[in-house]
């Protein structure tokens, strides 16, 4: 349509505003960044320090890991899911194993509950130390509580290596039970470790809880209100910061957890530092479970004796299996039509959900804070990308 | 002996410059004095290096480089070899001349300061009578080779870095000047030789250095933290927050230019240390009237790698400011009380000795100390918190 192009009838030229399009900055923050955790991309358009607009880039490390495990048999897709958290393997091999006991109505027997709590509340612990571990770094502070929480990471590890065989891809669970059952000695070795851990969580919290370093970079910045939280579906400590009572331990009770005192801790402001303390706690938490857990053990079997490796085929039918990984909720989602593989596979990455309200969070931040924001949510990009 | 000891140097140039003639003697006596300069910063940068390495490593729990010789000691060498045979990379769309000149002008900047550095007894190279002037003078040309090199790389994190740089070095060479300023009045010159005289002396065994006079402690603790943001240090390491904007300014430089770079920040580091042990910790006297035997070079070594230790220890500690906290600690508090401090310094200089003197001059810069801290502590509203439960 023509309008009147009289000159009077022109509008006047805006005012150059202070943050027009020509002042901003759009930086690229990855994939090739120390802080991304992986490789991921952040494309974030900057007004001085201050960030506008910021975009997750991410894909770079997929790898078809659905599909694939479509073509596969349902025990051939075991070994794959210790790469998508590669931090946490065990908790992976879980909720698969769990997706699968539910789709083919297994029973798994007691001890292999008991071990399955155990190594996976081991995993919480070393995957909740590093990410503390990970978060100082990102915050400048030259590897030294990484360090640290890599100091005790290892003793975890190396439980998992004596019980597993492997350090980080573990492999652990079979549909109805455990792979194998722990060697002599092991449970007082473990039993160790988790007695020591509570002065490694006192030293961490001597030195850090109350720097005022920290504080100031952590409270009140990447505020997640707790609306958001629920409708963006967030889960796990991310959740939990925001004071969302959110913990599938307790709201499934799968496995054997309603039998285990153990507490929530919930965040009132949902910030950084929030979601950091929320992971101390927890810390605490599981050493409780686990403390229980190794008191209590029983003996048997740790596979349910009917499960035939051989020839699995589940009857028709649809199983949605989800834990409460370190992250938050990873859930397997299958549907069988009765073959010797999966004919839908699906995986409920609890980092990728988390990352979506990356922007939200970050938007009016500066560029110091994204990188304490990201390592807050927790992400490790095997499982955002799969 | 010990005055032999003492003088070696001085005399050992002296000896040799008897060999050269008369006309020939001035410019022979700068390069005999330029030399060891140029030749021994860069070998305490070396050792540096090494000793930074190792702990860091044991503050993290680790070892540190232990394979390169007897405890890792060659570790520098090995990386002057590898710095040297790196390829150089410019980028395509880069400044040329700007992006070569910018290394070159950091380390040839940083080098100029310690012209004013009394490194021991009659151990000066220019004493001049604005030694102190000059020193901040040139040490803000720094400032112009950073600027040079993140703008010539044309990266922006390179971009984004130099901003950072120039915004903390501007901001805080105002309050480290300012703190520097209560040695200068104290002494009634800007030369650092008269300075450092100033504090010879001793009461007893003590010596008589303006850190042990409360407007000196507060001036050398303003002084560090200046430094510590000048030198990018961290806590105060944002220019080049390897978290963050990954190496800042210099991301574009690899090889041997990366290691010019390295070399200009670790001379500026040594340069301000060594301002602050001449401005406040006497130089290059020795701590207690009994140990004035040591030769009085090695004191000042000593002092600054004493210095150095805790710039290390804070890096293997501290995480790292943000930037506007970093302004609002410039602005809000360093630059106050090192106003606050030159007042003091005048009280002290004009109440008779004695205890009323103390008791007054560390009221006045203890309590407002206190009440600034507490008020933007308060301001800032931070708190340890407690977490509830789920039912």
């Amino acid at each position: 349509m023509i309008t009147d192009a009289s000159p009077a009838a022109q509008p006047e030229l805006e005012p150059l505003s202070e943050t027009s399009e020509e002042q901003l900055l759009e930086i690229a923050m990855g994939p090739q960044h120390p802080s991304t955790h992986g490789v991921f991309r952040m494309n974030v358009v900057l007004d001085g320090e201050h960030v506008v607009r910021l975009k997750p880039v991410f894909g770079y490390l997929h790898r078809n890991h659905e599909k694939i495990a479509e073509s596969e048999t349902y025990l051939g897709s075991m070994p794959y899911t210790d790469r998508l958290d590669y931090m946490c393997p065990i908790t992976n091999n879980w909720a698969y194993a769990l997706a699968v006991e539910k789709l083919a109505g297994i029973q798994v027997p007691e001890r292999a509950e008991y071990l399955r709590v155990i190594v996976g509340e081991l995993t919480r612990l070393q995957n909740h130390a590093c990410l503390i571990g990970f978060l100082m770094q990102d915050m400048g502070s030259s590897g030294t509580p990484l360090m640290y929480a890599f100091r005790e990471r290892e003793k975890i590890l190396d439980l998992f290596e004596s019980l597993t065989g492997a350090r980080m891809m573990c492999n652990y669970m079979r549909f109805g039970g455990c792979r194998v059952d722990m060697p002599a000695g092991w449970l007082e070795q473990a039993q160790n470790v988790v007695r020591e851990f509570p002065r490694f969580l006192d030293e961490y919290e001597n030195l850090l809880v109350s720097n005022e370093i920290l504080m100031e970079r952590t409270q009140g910045v990447g505020v997640l209100s707790k609306e958001l939280a629920i409708n963006a579906g967030m889960s796990g400590p991310m959740a939990r910061a925001s004071g969302v009572n959110y913990d599938i331990r307790k709201v499934d009770k799968y496995s054997i957890y309603e039998r285990f005192a153990f507490r929530v801790p919930l965040g009132a402001h949902g910030d950084v530092y929030d979601r950091y303390m929320i992971r101390f706690l927890e810390m605490r938490e599981s050493l409780k479970i686990l403390n229980e857990a190794m008191r209590d053990i029983p003996a048997g079997p740790i596979v349910d004796p009917k499960m035939r490796i051989r020839g699995f085929r589940p009857k028709p039918g649809e199983a949605y299996g989800r834990i409460e990984s370190p992250k938050g909720e990873l859930g397997f989602y299958l549907i069988s039509n009765g073959s010797l593989n999966p004919y839908r596979y699906r995986v409920r990455p609890p980092s990728l959900i988390n990352l979506t309200v990356l922007e939200d969070l970050c938007i009016g931040q500066n560029v110091a804070d994204v990188v304490a924001i990201l390592g807050s949510v927790d992400i490790v990009l095997g499982e955002v990308d799969r | 002996m010990t005055q032999a000891l003492d003088q070696i140097f001085v005399l050992t140039k002296q000896w040799l410059l008897g060999f050269v003639p008369a006309s020939a003697q001035p410019i022979c006596s700068a390069i005999l004095s330029v030399v060891p300069v140029l030749i021994g910063f860069p070998l305490l940068f070396a050792i540096t290096t090494w000793l930074e390495r190792k702990g860091l490593g044991r503050l993290q729990n680790r070892y540190g480089p232990n394979r390169t010789g007897p405890y890792g000691l060659f570790q520098p060498i090995a990386d002057a070899i590898k710095s040297l045979t790196k390829e150089d990379i410019v980028p395509l769309t880069a400044d040329h001349t700007v992006h070569f000149l910018a290394p070159v002008l950091l380390a040839a900047a940083s080098f100029l300061g310690y012209a004013v550095l009394p490194i021991g007894r009659n151990m000066v190279l220019v004493n001049m009578n604005a030694g102190v002037l000059y020193f901040f003078a040139v040490g803000s040309v720094v400032e112009l080779a950073v600027f040079m090199a993140g703008w010539s790389s044309r990266s922006k994190y390179s971009l984004l870095g130099a901003m950072r740089a120039i915004a903390q070095m501007i901001s805080y060479e105002v309050p480290l000047v300012l703190a520097s300023i209560v040695a200068i009045m104290q002494a009634g010159s800007l030369s650092t030789v008269a300075i450092v005289d100033k504090q010879a002396g001793y009461t007893g065994i003590w010596p008589h250095w303006f850190v042990f006079t409360p407007w000196g402690v507060v001036g050398f603790a303003l002084f560090m933290i200046a430094a510590t943001a000048e030198s990018n240090r961290s806590p105060f390491d944002l220019p080049e927050g390897e978290s963050e904007i990954i190496a800042g300014y210099y991301i574009e430089y690899s090889g041997f230019k990366f290691a010019l770079f390295f070399l200009g920040e670790y001379l500026g580091m040594f340069a301000t240390s060594g301002m602050a042990i001449t401005l406040f910790l006497g130089g290059w006297s020795a701590p207690f009237s009994f140990l004035t035997w040591i030769p009085s070079y090695v004191w000042f070594f000593a002092k600054l790698l004493a210095l150095i230790a805790g710039f290390i220890w804070i890096r293997g500690t501290l995480p790292r400011l943000r930037m506007d906290q970093l302004m609002s600690l410039a602005w809000e508090f360093i630059l106050p009380m090192a106003l606050l401090n030159m007042l003091d310094a005048g009280i002290w200089h004009f109440m008779p000795a004695g205890v009323l003197r103390w008791l007054v001059c560390t009221a006045i810069v203890a309590v407002p100390c206190v009440l600034l801290g507490q008020g933007l502590k308060r301001n800032k509203k931070f708190q340890v918190r407690t977490y509830q439960f789920a039912k």
